[in-house]
């Protein structure tokens, strides 16, 4: 059986470069409409149920501004 | 104590160097400072030391900014050509205050100019070379022993003070072969907090401050208090010569000053009271003492291979208040007692 | 509060600040990957990077390594000093195109001649960033930067200089590759090459050159995905992205 896995985007930092959305090979990551801190619309998981915890997003992340989590 | 041996200034100076616990030297070849690196290629290695022949004057006195950085005694050496490409290197170590030490056996200019004797750096060296705010420590010896001495006193000041400090000397000087008492080897443990390489917290090399706004503004702030102490520390290294109870004054220093002493032999011999001030930090400047000696005399004259670069600095000391004749020898050109006897005599 | 195994992390030795690099810099990643590398080989303490000049100049405010401030182009010059006074200690020279092929070059031609036992990382955008986007060395013909508006021109501004295959033509260096960071998959191509490189130095074996061709998409004009793109199809036809030397595979 699988174990979950949940993506944790630091909406505070991102810098909304949407490099990590086309990573998402199920397509779970979009760009936000609202405004962060920082001025920049930053990326969001839709739905983390469908994670495969591939970590391609984070990789890809040239801010380092996502965790992925795998529950044990 | 050692006893006396003949050597050429140069070779006197990397021995010194090393017996003052340089282990690091980074150079370019340039005439007339050659022995120095060839001296340091041979010895360092005998005292487990590094030697690089670099790529140019930009990449030594970068090589030293690093090596400086690691908070080592390190040392690189040229002469004036390549001395002004290394004004870059100097203003980002004075910037970021690491230790350097750097030799200047000055040549003719401006441009290649040729490979004689020269004064005409003097602006260069003690007004600040390269861009913005800062000084660096310049010792102007007159000969191989002072080199000696000053160069030992160089590394400890270096590594003291974080400032760079400058062996002024001049083709003649370097080349010239002379007895020397030569220091004891020092086995050096400088206990040093602010360098990299020390396995601690992170520690940044920088000469950039961007943010707070002010923060440039601090920093340099903070280097203007440590040069104002620097000039309070070091006010004591000049030589006077026969300066006691004068109608004239010559300034001079380095070589100048040598062949100003021989004039002054033969003129007291017809009874002129005449002597020298010969001032050994040309930065710090002994400005005090000049001041106060200005005041006991009739007339100055001042002596350099250069066109009133020296003398400038030495009416600023006297404030107009006495009269002040300078004489100059440019490219190249030396001196001799015979025309500064005539000169003097002509003048007073 | 999340909990669980985690799969990705920040790299602790990236500081918790925000990267004042533009969004999808491969800056950043860069930087970043460098310490992913840093805190493998568990060398945080013994690491000194060396901070250019051009956009990467506040890199340790970034990376939490002692570091030494270069003037533009004499990053390997102070690398020198560095690693001859410590040569157990990791020295990284992290610069851009115009710093390592332009102002510096002699710097980078001799310190890779020497073979100093130090790791260069060479950021090639293509372009100046800092400036705001003049022509590089490695500006493509054709390319429209600031300096060269209707596009660089090869009879007045001359050719783009290909780095790796200049230093492939030394005897001493170890390690030379082109790298790219358009995709993880690359991304993770490339931190592998570098992690190498910079175990090659850990074991003295001596000079690594590791080529990155990075994006700009400030400079270029471009979305970040577009400008990784760009990369793909036009750069890397020019760069080829490729291992030219290896000795310790030889």
């Amino acid at each position: 059986m699988n174990k979950k896995n949940n993506p944790v985007i630091n909406t505070d930092k991102c810098k909304g470069c949407e490099l990590c959305v086309s990573e998402c090979p199920v397509e779970i990551i979009a760009i936000s409409d609202e405004i962060n801190i920082m001025g920049y619309h930053p990326a969001y998981i839709t739905d983390s149920t469908k994670c495969t915890g591939c970590i391609k997003c984070a990789i890809s992340c040239p801010d380092a501004v996502i965790t992925v989590y795998r529950e044990e | 104590m050692n006893k006396k041996i003949l050597m050429k200034g140069n070779e006197a100076l990397a021995e010194a160097a090393i017996r003052a616990g340089c282990r690091y030297y980074f150079g370019y070849p340039i005439t007339p400072q050659n022995e120095v690196p060839a001296y340091m290629s041979k010895r360092l290695p005998e005292v487990n030391g590094v030697f690089v022949q670099a790529e140019s004057e930009l990449a030594s006195i970068n090589m030293i900014f690093g090596a400086g950085a690691c908070g080592a005694r390190c040392m690189t050496s040229s002469s004036s050509p390549g001395i002004s490409l290394m004004q870059e290197g100097i203003s980002y170590i004075s910037g970021a205050e690491t230790p350097a030490v750097i030799v200047n056996m000055m040549r003719g200019g401006p441009g290649l100019g040729n490979i004689a004797p020269s004064q005409g750096d003097y602006f260069q060296a003690v007004k600040g070379g390269g861009h913005g705010d800062y000084k660096i420590i310049v010792f102007a010896p007159a000969s191989a022993q002072e080199i000696v001495n000053f160069t030992v006193l160089a590394f400890d000041l270096t590594i003291k003070y974080r400032i760079p400090v400058m062996i002024l000397g001049d083709g003649l000087l370097g080349q010239m072969t002379e007895p020397v008492v030569l220091p004891e080897m020092k086995e050096i443990q400088d206990d040093i907090n602010w360098s990299i390489c020390r396995g601690q917290d992170q520690v940044i090399i920088r000469s950039l401050y961007l943010v707070p706004e002010n923060q440039l503004e601090l920093h340099n702030l903070h280097l203007q208090k440590k040069y104002r102490s620097i000039e309070k520390d070091l006010n004591k290294y000049y030589e006077q010569y026969n300066a006691n109870d004068c109608d004239y004054l010559i300034f001079a220093y380095g070589t100048t000053a040598r062949v100003c002493k021989a004039a002054i032999d033969r003129l007291q011999k017809e009874n002129i009271k005449i002597g020298l001030f010969r001032p050994i930090s040309l930065w710090p400047f002994p400005k005090e003492e000049i001041i106060s000696i200005s005041s006991k005399i009739k007339k100055a004259f001042v002596f350099e291979m250069a066109q009133a670069q020296f003398e400038e600095d030495i009416r600023l000391s006297f404030e107009g208040k006495k009269e002040i004749k300078g004489f100059y020898k440019l490219g190249g050109a030396i001196f001799n007692d015979d025309e500064i006897y005539e000169l003097i005599k002509k003048n007073i | 509060m999340i909990t669980g195994k985690i799969l990705y992390k920040r790299p602790k030795t990236l500081k918790d600040v925000n990267m004042s690099y533009c969004p999808g810099c491969s800056h950043s990643l860069m930087n970043k990957i460098l310490c992913e590398i840093i805190d493998e080989f568990d060398i945080q303490k013994k690491t000194v990077v060396i901070a250019p000049v051009g956009c990467a100049v506040l890199l340790y405010d970034y990376i939490d390594c002692d570091s030494v401030e270069a003037a533009h182009g004499r990053a390997p010059a102070i690398a020198t000093g560095i690693k001859r006074v410590n040569p157990d200690n990791i020295v990284i020279s992290y610069q851009g195109d115009g710093d390592l092929l332009s102002i510096g070059m002699a710097e980078t031609i001799h310190t890779a001649n020497r073979g100093e036992n130090i790791t260069v990382v060479f950021m090639n955008n293509a372009v100046y960033g800092m400036t705001g986007g003049q022509m590089a060395p490695t500006t493509l013909v054709g390319q429209i930067t600031k300096t060269t508006p209707s596009g660089r021109n090869p009879e007045n501004e001359g050719y783009p200089i290909r780095a790796c295959e200049l230093i492939n033509t030394l005897e001493a260096p170890y390690f030379i590759a082109r790298c790219k960071v358009t995709n993880s998959k690359s991304i993770m191509q490339t931190k592998k090459i570098l992690k190498k490189a910079i175990g090659y130095q850990i074991n003295k074996k001596g000079y690594s050159f590791i080529e990155i061709l990075s994006n700009c998409p400030t400079n270029w004009g471009m979305k970040p995905k577009d400008s990784n793109k760009w990369i793909q199809e036009v750069m890397s036809k020019y760069y080829p992205v490729k291992i030219f030397r290896d000795k310790g595979e030889a």
